[in-house]
């Protein structure tokens, strides 16, 4: 199984790992086309001024040699040569839920308020393991097994933050916490804001989600959809070893409420990640694949097939563009813009309902803002609105298929 | 207790030994013992004694703080029909008690967290009458700079965790804030109040569970005063004794309209609970107003039952008939001290309503944390702001 390596500079190569935890009927092959993984690790400074100030997790966001300051930066194949090129030829190779864990282990370790409040988190380890160990370092009041009441934990969680603790609550599926909504949604979300700015909350709420395993309806919840239109709370969607570790240590230093959103297949994932600390921005999209013809906007599980399909779009000679967007809320609308000027289609592949979700959302801000860009019309494909079925073969067809994936891109690009 | 020496308010009563002397509010801080006017009932633990240490100076605080509070809230009903508050205004009169009391037995490290009924509380905590007026008119001086309103009172520096619209789900936030406290080793308590009608919620329970497991300094008050908005409390609740809800958590059922009463038992509540962990304590008290100024109040209630409470059971009155026999001050200082407090809160509501409204850019701060947060970006990651006509 080979890693994922950043390369540097148009002539670097890289494959993308298979995962191994995919139905077995879906397994894939390793490619051998060059794609080149970018991660965007620069800080940039968002505002006119030129002051650093600077977004998301700002400072902290990664060192390679030393930290670049790009104000207003692209996302070029250019400008970050000399930064990317020390990338992880030194790195250690782990799982994605082993990075989720080295991630949380790292920040427990700089800063004592950061504590862990979960059911079955302590002891038993965590129930996708990504707890695990840290009971027996930290010790049970900063690793907190929770009884099941998922709305009593979470505002406790939530009333530990105003006073400055800042715990890491997990749902053990992200559907346990449609129980604690009326807590995220009002007191995460909205008591900065109602108390005039008095209380910062920093939480983060994460676990896993998404549709996999054959779990049946109410475990294969996708609860972004849900919650993106609380204001006040940010939501990021991790899908590589590399971006889980970066984007939880990220949440963790971020004074917002930020919502981590897991997904139950990706855990198993193997890549190689560096070994020095690295964070990845909040806010930023990852632009996967640099392309021509056409934008494909995705994010969690969903990249994977995205990039199987990519394969046989190449195949079939069209050179898709991407972008991971990673930042659920907000968008990233300066990668996706950048992307959708250069190749006047997009096309977003989500594992979301089709109603209301974040396609839905991307597809207005899209056509709201880059409509002058547009030579097609924004399509989206989205699971199917329906409870997830527990058969197999149904429950594949409620998610987004490689093979839609490239009809819709055919599509597209006539 | 001499109670019955003086039970009305006329004037003329010739005062033995002090005419002739033009007391003024006395700083002496001789210990008065006062006996409260009711035993506490006691659930799974020893309830503490009726007799409360206390000082002249602090009877007479509780009643000129209880006295502010009274008038503040009458002031903020005439406001509202005056249209200057919108919204939702629920007013705490009646209950003074509760607040007078329990800030008397804790400091401000301790914390407080309650719902809607807000206003004395935050008072209680430090608060000034020109930010409660402009939080309450949605002016820029107000404590949440007039973006939270009456139900959004928070106050930081004195551990005045709010100001909840939701019924009960400030109980998790309390008990987390209390999880806070332990971890950060701080002996304090957190006091998180809620009312009958929260009192059902299944929230409570999960975090009563919770703080009773880990031994958390939780203290949850139920603010008992019978009626869930429009439903008595014999309709909601099957078990009425809020006190003993607790289960395997002790609890203590106090006479809400006494403040003696309140400051024993919230000191009796903090020990427990910094030793022992979690308790109950049930205030048995009432509201005069509606639960809001949109209910009038009357519905589901007589006005009989309403002056009753007023005649025999004022908090305010109890403290007055203690002033008086204790010859701390004269009928007519006290009066003098409530057309002192009333012309205060004019003044406080005059100057609040001379305080400009939020800036219209005030709509998107506060949304995120600046510096490690965001704005939403468009394109050119320049803010997204709209334009507002």
């Amino acid at each position: 199984m080979s890693a994922i390596l950043q390369g540097a500079g148009a002539g670097a190569a890289a494959a993308l790992s298979p995962f191994n935890s995919i139905d077995s009927n879906k397994v894939v092959a390793p490619s051998r086309s060059s794609l080149s993984v970018r991660c965007k690790r620069y800080i940039v400074a968002g505002s006119d001024d030129g002051t650093n100030q600077s977004f998301g997790s700002s400072s902290l966001v990664a060192r390679r040699s030393q930290p670049l300051m790009i104000p207003n930066a692209v996302s070029t194949t250019k400008a970050d040569t000399a930064a990317s090129s020390t990338s992880s030829k030194s790195g250690h190779e782990l799982l994605l839920f082993e990075a989720l864990q080295e991630g949380l282990e790292e920040e427990m370790d700089r800063d004592p308020h950061v504590c862990v409040m979960g059911e079955d988190v302590g002891h038993y380890g965590g129930s996708y393991k990504v707890t695990k160990g840290l009971a027996d370092k930290f010790g049970d009041l900063r690793v907190l097994d929770t009884p099941i009441c998922e709305n009593a934990f979470t505002g406790m969680g939530i009333g530990a933050a105003m006073t400055g603790l800042r715990p890491v609550i997990e749902g053990m599926n992200m559907g346990f916490l449609l129980l604690a909504f009326n807590q995220i949604s009002n007191n995460c979300g909205m008591l900065h804001y109602t108390s005039g700015g008095q209380f910062t909350i920093p939480v983060v709420i994460r676990g896993p989600g998404g549709v996999g395993r054959q779990l049946g309806a109410e475990h294969s919840q996708r609860l972004e959809s849900y919650f993106q239109s609380i204001p006040g709370i940010q939501m990021v969607a991790c899908s590589t070893p590399y971006n889980a570790k970066g984007l939880m240590k990220a949440a963790i230093r971020s004074e917002n409420p930020v919502i981590l959103f897991e997904h139950v297949l990706l855990y198993n994932l193997k890549e190689s990640i560096p070994d020095e600390e690295y964070i990845c921005n909040l806010e930023e999209a990852e632009m996967v694949r640099p392309g021509e013809h056409i934008t494909i906007l995705t994010y969690s599980r969903m990249r994977y097939h995205v990039m199987q399909a990519a394969k046989t779009l190449v195949n079939k000679g069209y050179d898709p563009e991407v972008i991971d967007i990673r930042s659920l809320k907000p968008f990233d609308l300066h990668t996706i813009g950048n992307s959708v000027k250069k190749t006047h289609r997009v096309l977003i592949v989500e594992e979301c309902m089709r109603t209301g979700g974040i396609g839905a959302s991307l597809t207005a801000a899209i056509n709201e803002n880059f409509h002058d860009y547009l030579d097609a019309p924004v399509m989206c494909l989205s699971s199917q609105d329906v409870p997830t079925p527990y058969a197999g073969t149904l429950e594949e067809w409620t998610v987004v298929q490689p093979a839609q994936i490239v009809t819709a891109v055919e599509q597209l690009c006539q | 207790m001499a109670l019955s020496r003086l039970s009305s308010r006329s004037n003329g009563i010739a005062r033995p030994f002090s005419a002739a002397f033009n007391r003024f509010i006395s700083t002496d801080t001789t210990p008065i013992t006062i006996e409260t006017s009711l035993p506490f009932t006691a659930h799974l633990c020893d309830p503490p004694s009726r007799s409360v240490e206390s000082s002249s100076q602090e009877l007479l605080d509780f009643f000129r703080t209880m006295a502010l509070m009274r008038r503040m809230e009458i002031a903020a009903d005439s406001l509202y029909k005056a249209k200057l508050i919108r919204g939702f205004c629920h007013l705490y009169d009646g209950q003074e008690a509760v607040a007078i009391g329990m800030e008397a037995a804790i400091t401000k490290k301790d914390a407080i967290i309650t719902a809607y009924r807000d206003h004395c509380i935050f008072l209680g905590r430090g608060g000034s009458l020109h930010e409660v007026f402009s939080e309450l008119m949605g002016r820029q001086a107000g404590c949440s700079k007039g973006k939270g309103g009456s139900m959004h009172f928070y106050k930081k520096d004195s551990s005045f965790y709010g100001g909840h619209g939701i019924v009960g789900a400030q109980v998790p936030l309390g008990c987390g804030v209390a999880f806070a406290q332990k971890y950060n080793k701080e002996e304090a308590v957190t006091f998180a109040l809620y009312g009958d009608g929260a009192a059902n919620q299944g929230q409570l329970f999960e975090a009563l569970n919770i703080s009773a497991l880990w031994d958390l300094p939780a203290i949850l008050v139920c603010e008992n005063n019978h009626y869930g908005m429009g439903t008595a409390e014999w309709r909601a609740a099957k078990s009425p004794s809020y006190y003993k809800r607790g289960d395997y958590v002790p609890g203590l059922k106090v006479d809400g309209m006494d403040a003696f009463a309140v400051k024993q038992a919230c000191k009796f509540a903090k020990d427990h609970a910094l030793e022992k962990g979690p308790i109950i304590l049930e205030m048995d008290t009432y509201r005069y107003h509606g639960h809001s100024m949109s209910d009038p109040g009357s519905t589901y209630r007589t006005r009989d039952e309403i002056s009753g409470v007023r005649q025999e059971r004022d908090p305010i009155e109890r403290i007055k008939k203690l002033v008086l026999s204790h010859d701390l001050a004269t009928e007519k200082e006290l009066k003098d001290m409530e057309k002192e407090i009333r012309k205060e809160v004019d003044d406080a509501i005059a100057k609040a309503k001379d305080c400009p409204m939020p800036e219209p850019s005030e709509l998107f701060t506060n949304v995120y944390v600046k510096g490690f947060g965001t704005e939403s970006f468009g394109p050119d990651r320049k803010e997204v702001k709209a334009a507002l006509p």
